[in-house]
């Protein structure tokens, strides 16, 4: 399994290359922002109908890493629904999908802004999970250290001899982990931006998820590359 | 005949005007269904298209809207609007004119709607934002004309689809109808007229007087030009005097780039300061109306430009066209040498400058073409389904609607004439429900069918989202550019969002003519600096380029198969003759492949005559087939008359390559995944509405970016590979970026007759090939590769290890 090992607060974690983060010692696995049933709530807001295979293509992947790490605890890390209305719409396969995937092992639902309130599916529903030496909680806090979060769905672009390329990618310094968005029907926000900028330490890493894993000095503001 | 009102005889004796005899023709069909006019510019082609509104207008008094006139450009529409306005005032007429684009206010917007003018002047996509209202039949009463312009231009574009679907639309609203289509030269004006023509209506075709041949030539210089690139930078001396001796010039280039580069070293030459611009769509609004401005004022020697000045306002001081670079389209190079002196009668002049040695033998075989006659024009095959389903919806915006009466008038346009009803039906379930082979969320169609059968809008707040979202215009990812100050510099224009990427601070490029030094990217604005240097790191963006047409590159065979070429240089001659030495020279309904060794590297040189968008495919596609054979294939590059390709292991068997069975699976599974389908697919996806370009800003939280359309191709090519927009995405790539039909074409022409020589070296028709740029990596591993180095460049750059 294709990963990135580092280190924070004494806590031993791999970026693995799905965009889910693994924590060998508590054989835990996180997984933030799924935005499940985003294309019926899309459709629901008038939208034009996104293609209905956005949560089964994000729970094959997450079923793939619970096959290949498999972990005894999952948390994931807010916004896993893209509404609660959502949450309550899934089709009752992909609930029992769910209801499959959370059988023999401990689940952990993070509230985020746009799940906030505790959905009718299994699993506990937690504001925010401290497991010492970290905390997971959906946006991070400045001034936290030993802190897990999502939200912001980063991405990294690169310049390779004169093409540009861009990934979703996990933002690591001393002090806390941003990780990717997970679900398939995800944008995301680029390093660049002033929120990541400020957030993070000057010497934080980027690490680009993908085929394989790629870590790189984390691009910041006022550039197009590093 | 129309006699013509005394107010009109005694306006035009007053200024020793005389009416055309197709303007007075115009007159006369006033009353015929549609009418196209194919005129020269200069020929006054706009009056001849007004003529009878304004006879009309000032025989007897009409309520609301009379005339409908439709250009391609809004500038065009303002112009129009100036020239209209002065002879109806002088006149003392009583008729309204006003227009009606993008820029216009919304009060006079809502004050049109309430109380519409005589002559609206308007572009397709206002005009189907105006169909998109529910109060379009009290909008239209009344109305008996509509003038396209530029109908030429519009009948290529997407946008002319669309503007076909908008009429077929007010004919249902204003079944008398008159319609007026006004064109330049073009190859096939019949086809143009079935393109115009409303259902069974037939179009009469008027040919105003072409006036004299053009007086065409190539631009003569001392130096050869140079084996390759677009530069045109030897023929600057020789460009300079012909501006001396002319009144005013145009500079016509295919690419921004290529204008810039060209512009920036003319300016360097440029030593007795004459008054010269560049002008091209990359630049700022602004920037380019200052440019037009002073054209009209005459106060310009010349303007570097590129196909931002094809269409537009007609400059009577022009008396000199110039194309730099090949022109790589015979009708397209007819249009802009229409641009050199519009006074009628008078011929107009111009000159081709061939940027590189391939190219002398290009533009050799498009002044024969010119002078033959022979315009080329490439069939544009039946009416897009992504204009279609945008129609759908922009219909149902408008209130409930039949399917089948919105079938009928659908059909009743030419280029939808062979619509099934089963194919409008896959439009209309798309827009409803998406069209996924999964049933979901069914509760929340988009469209919705009532008890009476007619469909509507769900929610009425997807109007508004429809709305702002009409049009078929690709705008590519471009990041503006302005001058860094404290409070926001000047904005100079755009640059690609890819460029802007490979951008380090303190890097030089080419803008607007001024070399700027890259500072900083702030809220996606690229940020600069003027800097004094001469020379730009890198050169510029890229923008459009064309492929060469198929009318001319058969020309260009057949122009090489001559046993002799005594209208060409020496140089090219000699090169030519050493070509038919060392190898042999390409013919016409054979595939000739060249393979080499050369600097360590196996090269393999496919002269397949496809254009450039088909070389590049070819490129793809048989480096594809080469991975698969063991050949190790590691590049290529293409240009509009070969593909070069380079790897690890010789060619010794050409054929097995381009077995057109394995080529066409290539097409449909390999080249399925690649990043130039996913470019076609986001925009057949971007104009059927299933991705919006604009949102309302109240929800656009900026933070998130909307996910890549590339994440719903994939979606789609994984579970739903049916699908309606796939479909379209296939046919579309048979043209455009991919123009996988020219690769069939050329397939079909060879149909196996392929000569593959073993060369001991390199042959003079590739060497410039070596020089081109534009480098094709093979992708695949390759990518993941390319990352790892770069990853791994920068952690050691900063300091780190991973």
């Amino acid at each position: 399994m294709d990963g990135y090992p580092f280190t924070l607060a004494g806590a031993e974690l791999t970026a693995l290359a799905s965009g889910a983060l693994y924590w060998d010692a508590r054989n835990l696995l996180c997984v933030s922002d799924l935005h499940l049933g985003k294309a019926e709530r899309r459709a629901r807001l008038g939208e034009p109908p996104l293609p209905p295979y956005e949560t089964r293509d994000t729970l094959s992947r997450l079923e793939n890493d619970l096959r290949q790490t498999g972990a005894s605890t999952v948390i994931c890390l807010g916004d896993s629904f893209d509404d609660s209305a959502a949450a309550a719409a899934l089709p009752e396969a992909e609930k029992l999908w769910i209801a499959k995937l959370q059988a023999g092992r401990r689940w952990v639902w993070i509230e985020g802004n746009h799940d906030p309130g505790p959905v009718d599916l299994g699993g506990a529903h937690l504001a925010e999970l401290p497991v010492p030496p970290l905390v997971f909680r959906h946006i991070a806090r400045p001034g936290q250290s030993g802190e897990i979060s999502g939200h912001y769905h980063p991405k990294v672009r690169l310049a390779l001899r004169g093409r540009s390329l861009s990934r979703p990618a996990f933002l690591v310094d001393s002090n806390r982990v941003i990780l990717p968005a997970y679900g398939t029907y995800t944008g995301g926000l680029y390093s660049h931006d002033e929120v990541l900028s400020t957030l993070m330490r000057q010497e934080a890493l980027a690490i680009l998820t993908g085929a394989m894993v790629h870590a790189t000095p984390m691009p910041r503001q006022g550039t197009l590359r590093p | 005949m129309t006699p013509l009102p005394a107010c009109f005889t005694d306006w035009f004796s007053a200024r020793g005007w005389h009416l055309h005899p197709h303007q007075r023709e115009m007159l006369a069909r006033a009353d015929a269904p549609a009418t196209l006019l194919i005129a020269p510019t200069g020929g006054g082609k706009t009056l001849a298209g007004f003529l009878p509104t304004l006879v009309d207008l000032a025989e007897g008094p009409h309520a609301g809207l009379h005339t409908l006139y439709i250009s391609p450009l809004k500038a065009l529409a303002a112009d129009i609007k100036r020239n209209l306005t002065a002879p109806v005032d002088e006149m003392g007429l009583a008729i309204r004119v006003e227009d009606r684009t993008g820029d216009t206010s919304a009060h006079a917007k809502r004050r049109q709607r309430a109380d519409p003018p005589h002559i609206l002047l308007t572009t397709p996509e206002s005009l189907a934002l105006m169909i998109s209202y529910e109060d379009a039949p009290r909008i239209f009463a009344g109305l008996k004309r509509v003038v396209i312009d530029e109908i030429h231009a519009l009948a290529e574009s997407k946008r002319g689809d669309q503007l076909m679907l908008a009429l077929s639309r007010l004919e249902a609203l204003c079944p008398d109808l008159r319609r007026v289509g006004l064109s330049a030269t073009v190859e096939d004006p019949p086809a143009l007229a079935r393109y115009l023509a409303h259902g069974e209506n037939a179009c009469d075709i008027l040919l105003a007087d072409p006036g004299p041949a053009p007086d065409i030539a190539m631009l003569e210089v001392s130096e050869p030009p140079p084996w390759s690139g677009g530069g045109a930078a030897y023929a600057i001396p020789a460009v300079l005097d012909q501006i001396k001796r002319h009144k005013t010039t145009l500079i016509f280039h295919n690419t921004r780039a290529q204008a810039e580069i060209f512009f920036h070293n003319l300016w360097l030459a440029n030593e007795d300061d004459l008054p010269i611009a560049v002008h091209h769509g990359s630049l700022d609004r602004v920037q380019r109306a200052r440019v037009e401005a002073a054209m009209t004022r005459g106060e310009l020697r010349a303007i570097v430009c590129t196909g931002s000045l094809d269409l537009g306002i007609d400059w009577g001081d022009v008396d000199l066209v110039i194309q730099v670079g090949a022109p790589k389209n015979v009708k397209r190079l007819v249009q802009r040498i229409g641009r050199a002196n519009h006074r009628y009668n008078a011929p107009s002049k111009a000159l081709l400058v061939p940027a590189n040695r391939f190219e002398v033998v290009e533009c050799l075989a498009a002044l024969e073409a010119v002078r033959a006659h022979d315009l080329d024009g490439e069939a544009r095959g039946p009416g897009p389904r992504d204009v279609l389903c945008q129609h759908i919806l922009i219909r149902a915006c408008a209130g409930a609607f039949e399917a089948g009466v919105l079938y009928q008038e659908v059909a009743g346009v030419g280029a939808y004439a062979g619509l099934t009803r089963a194919e409008f039906d896959a439009c209309l379930e798309f827009c409803a429900t998406g069209g996924y082979a999964l049933r979901a969320y069914d509760q929340w169609q988009r469209l919705v069918q009532r008890a009476d059968g007619a469909w509507h809008l769900r929610d009425p707040r997807s109007a508004r989202l429809i709305r702002m979202n009409i049009g078929t215009i690709q705008d590519s990812d471009t990041l503006k550019v302005r001058m860094k100050r404290a409070r926001g510099g000047k904005p100079l224009g755009e640059v690609e969002e890819g460029f802007a990427a490979t951008l380090s601070p303190g890097d030089t490029f080419l803008i607007g003519g001024q070399i700027v030094r890259f500072e900083s990217l702030r809220e996606m604005v690229v940020e600069v600096s003027r800097d004094a240097g001469r020379k730009p790191k890198i050169a510029t963006f890229t923008g459009t380029k064309f492929a060469t047409s198929t009318q001319l590159s058969e020309r260009i065979l057949a122009l090489l198969a001559q046993p002799e070429w005594p209208d060409l240089p020496e140089v090219i001659r000699d090169w030519l003759h050493l070509q038919r030495r060392v190898s042999e020279m390409p013919k016409a309904g054979h595939l000739l492949v060249e393979s080499f060794a050369h600097d360590g590297r196996e090269k393999t040189c496919i002269y397949g005559f496809s254009g450039r968008n088909a070389q590049q495919t070819l490129g793809l596609l048989i480096t594809n087939r080469m991975e698969e054979l063991g050949l190790a294939p590691l590049g290529f590059v293409a240009t509009d008359y070969a593909t070069l390709i380079w790897g690890l292991e010789a060619v010794t068997d050409a054929a097995p390559l381009f077995d057109a069975a394995s080529l066409r699976v290539g097409f449909e599974s390999w080249l399925a995944g690649n990043a130039v389908m996913k470019r076609t697919f986001r925009a057949s996806a971007t104009i059927a509405g299933l991705i919006q370009r604009n949102i309302p800003s109240a929800r656009k939280n900026g933070r998130q970016a909307t996910m890549s359309s590339d994440i719903l191709y994939d979606t789609l090519a994984k579970y739903d590979p049916g699908h309606l927009l796939l479909d379209i995405t296939r046919q579309e790539a048979m043209r455009g970026l991919v123009d996988f039909g020219r690769i069939e074409e050329m397939l079909a022409r060879v149909d196996g007759r392929i000569t593959h020589r073993r060369l001991a070296r390199v042959s003079p028709l590739a060497a410039p090939l070596f020089l081109e740029a534009g480098r094709t990596p093979v992708k695949g591993a390759a990518e993941e590769r390319l990352l790892a180095e770069e990853t791994a460049r920068l952690m050691q750059a900063a300091g780190l290890t991973g």
